[in-house]
């Protein structure tokens, strides 16, 4: 491969997106496929074999309840994963229509931004962990505030992408022409604001891995036994002195997944930013 | 002075927001809020005399003007759990948040700074990508993950620093200092790299300037270009940055003081989430909302300061 190949990575992504992309698509089928290709259960109890170090029989170890913790791992990533990713869509679907309202429709515009404001004058996880106070730890429960909490991050883009947009020639030139307002955000706002879309919106999934994680971890997210990333983290760092191995292996993994969908975003940012590039 | 008028006014009107998120975050809980807090198992009496005392018994608009009056001086309510004012228990708890955060804060801005310049001085060589990829790494681990491997590293395998608890500065500085910097770093990494990243495409804006050329050419050593004429004028989005992250911090010390089982105001919230504990929980919210404008306030007010094209801007 030559040089300038290397450069160019997969689809006109860079080298580390391109990396980022396999390791995610990796990251899934190990997700999906793992279960059929390692027998182990992620719930059975057996405390013949507990707080076992990695071994030929259990990889990555076992927990306090001798339940093998890359079993685990696999599980617990499902979780994390669907959660992210029913997050990510809710939010960019949300996001993007209020967005398009506050910055097309100037009377709603000023009250819209300024509630956008307030949600984002309380940081993410905390008004995610005050959400929570209020309803039960369930999954459905987690998605919905965590796409409360980044539909205002999503919106306030898509907003200020959409005066930006309505102030081209060519889109005054088609409402000069009698074209619907709709009719000019589908053919021409929506398809110009798409590319930050798509990056935020990997963003969004990278933030929703660490802030479920961060709720399973605290105790107010989806609830034990069922494994994820997060709960395993919570149960596991009283046993951080006599078994390392599983709080490092979850976290390892979030690290990894969020690292690659921020990588994947980036290089996404740059392939579509006119200014990079020849 | 007109802009920062101007500001104080839309960053009060975004805290009275906040109030009202805060208010119905709390009614959106399932049912009466006097069974929620009270438990099932509450005699009607005490029920009756928990809606006199929270006022539930008239129309919401009234309750809301009730509670913000009740706020507005300094009255958040009584902790359910705790049996004592939220006020008190917020209070208490505070010194160790803010310290936390504050050292956090410091390592933040010392090694992004530093590495943001030294990543841009050196751009396109591999301590531009070591510090890259720190950066990146900043963004994707998690805190308490972090924490969890600093407490095995160092205090476990090599017992050098301790896995938490809070000694108070004034009580000994040093135990205090050994105390907090595990917390600090696993808090402050978090906001490292986007401080970093940030100080980086700034100043490779500024090393292209005009007036470094011209320092050059004078004869002025490298390090005093650098420090004295590049970073000075690079610094004004470093402080919209480092702002942000002076406003995340304390929200992040959340997770940070549960990892390191600090007594702050965090933990406080946390363990009101899950204990049901409502007024604690709007009193934290409150807080933490505050903390966040009031240090967009100082941010501002430093930009006036700093830049008078700032101060001088028509409104």
């Amino acid at each position: 491969m030559s040089d300038d190949t290397l450069r160019e990575g997969i689809g006109g992504l860079d080298v580390s997106a391109a990396i980022s992309l396999v390791v995610l698509v990796l990251l899934v089928g190990l997700i999906v496929f793992g279960p059929m290709l390692y027998a182990a259960s992620p719930t059975n109890v057996a405390m013949s074999a507990r707080l076992q170090p990695p071994s030929f029989a259990h990889l990555l170890g076992t927990d306090q309840f001798g339940r093998d913790v890359l079993a685990r791992v696999i599980t617990g990533g499902r979780q994390s994963l669907q959660v992210a990713s029913v997050t990510m869509v809710l939010t960019v679907i949300a996001g993007t229509l209020l967005g398009l309202v506050a910055g097309y429709f100037h009377r709603f515009d000023g009250m819209l931004m300024r509630i956008c404001d307030a949600f984002m004058a309380l940081p993410a996880v905390i008004l995610a962990i005050a959400l929570m106070s209020v309803s039960e730890p369930s999954k459905t429960n987690v998605i919905v505030a965590l796409t409360v909490v980044y539909i205002p991050r999503m919106a306030r883009l898509v907003r200020g992408k959409a005066l930006l947009i309505k102030q081209l020639p060519y889109v005054e030139a088609a409402d000069a022409l009698g074209a619907g307002v709709w009719r000019v955000i589908a053919t021409h706002v929506l398809p110009n604001a798409l590319p930050e879309i798509i990056v935020m919106g990997s963003f969004i999934f990278g933030y929703a891995i660490l802030d479920e994680a961060t709720l399973s971890f605290l105790g107010v997210g989806p609830p034990p036994p069922a494994p994820s990333w997060g709960n395993m983290l919570s149960e596991a760092r009283y046993l951080v002195r006599d078994a390392f191995w599983i709080s490092f292996f979850p976290g390892l993994f979030i690290g990894i997944a969020v690292l690659a969908t921020n990588l994947l975003g980036d290089g996404i940012r740059d392939r579509y930013d006119p200014r990079k590039g020849t | 002075m007109r802009f920062f008028a101007s500001r104080v006014l839309s960053l009060a009107f975004v805290m009275w927001l906040v109030t009202i998120i805060a208010f119905v975050v709390i009614r959106l809980a399932p049912g009466d809020p006097s069974a929620t807090m009270l438990g099932s198992d509450a005699t009607p009496q005490a029920v009756a005399e928990f809606r006199a005392n929270y006022e539930l018994d008239r129309p919401i608009p009234i309750q809301y003007l009730a509670w913000l009056g009740h706020i507005v001086r300094g009255d958040l309510g009584t902790s359910i759990y705790l049996g004592r004012p939220v006020s008190t228990a917020i209070v208490e708890r505070l010194p160790v948040s803010l310290a936390l955060t504050l050292a956090a804060f410091l390592i933040a801005i010392v090694f992004g700074v530093g590495l943001g310049v030294v990543a841009a001085y050196w751009r396109d060589t591999w301590i531009d990508r070591v510090v890259s990829a720190i950066a990146a790494l900043s963004l994707a681990l998690p805190s308490f993950w972090l924490g969890i491997c600093l407490i095995y590293l160092l205090s476990v395998r090599w017992p050098i620093l301790p896995s938490g608890g809070f000694v108070e500065p004034w009580v000994d500085p040093w135990d205090a200092a050994r105390h907090l910097l595990l917390p600090a770093f696993a808090l402050g990494y978090l906001q490292l790299g986007l401080i970093a990243r940030m100080t980086r495409a700034s100043m490779l804006d500024a090393l292209r300037g005009d007036f470094v050329r011209s320092a050059r050419a004078k004869g002025v050593g490298e390090l005093r270009i650098v420090i004295h004429h590049a970073l000075r004028n690079a610094l004004i989005p470093v402080l919209t940055v480092s702002g942000v992250a002076l406003a995340v911090l304390f929200g992040g010390a959340v997770v940070v003081e549960t990892v390191f089982t600090l007594p702050g105001v965090g933990r406080l919230l946390v363990n009101s989430v899950v204990k049901r504990d409502y007024p604690v929980v709007q009193g934290a919210l409150l807080l933490v909302a505050a903390w966040y404008v009031l240090v967009n306030l100082l941010v501002d007010f430093l930009y006036t300061l700093s830049d008078p094209r700032i101060r001088l801007r028509p409104p």
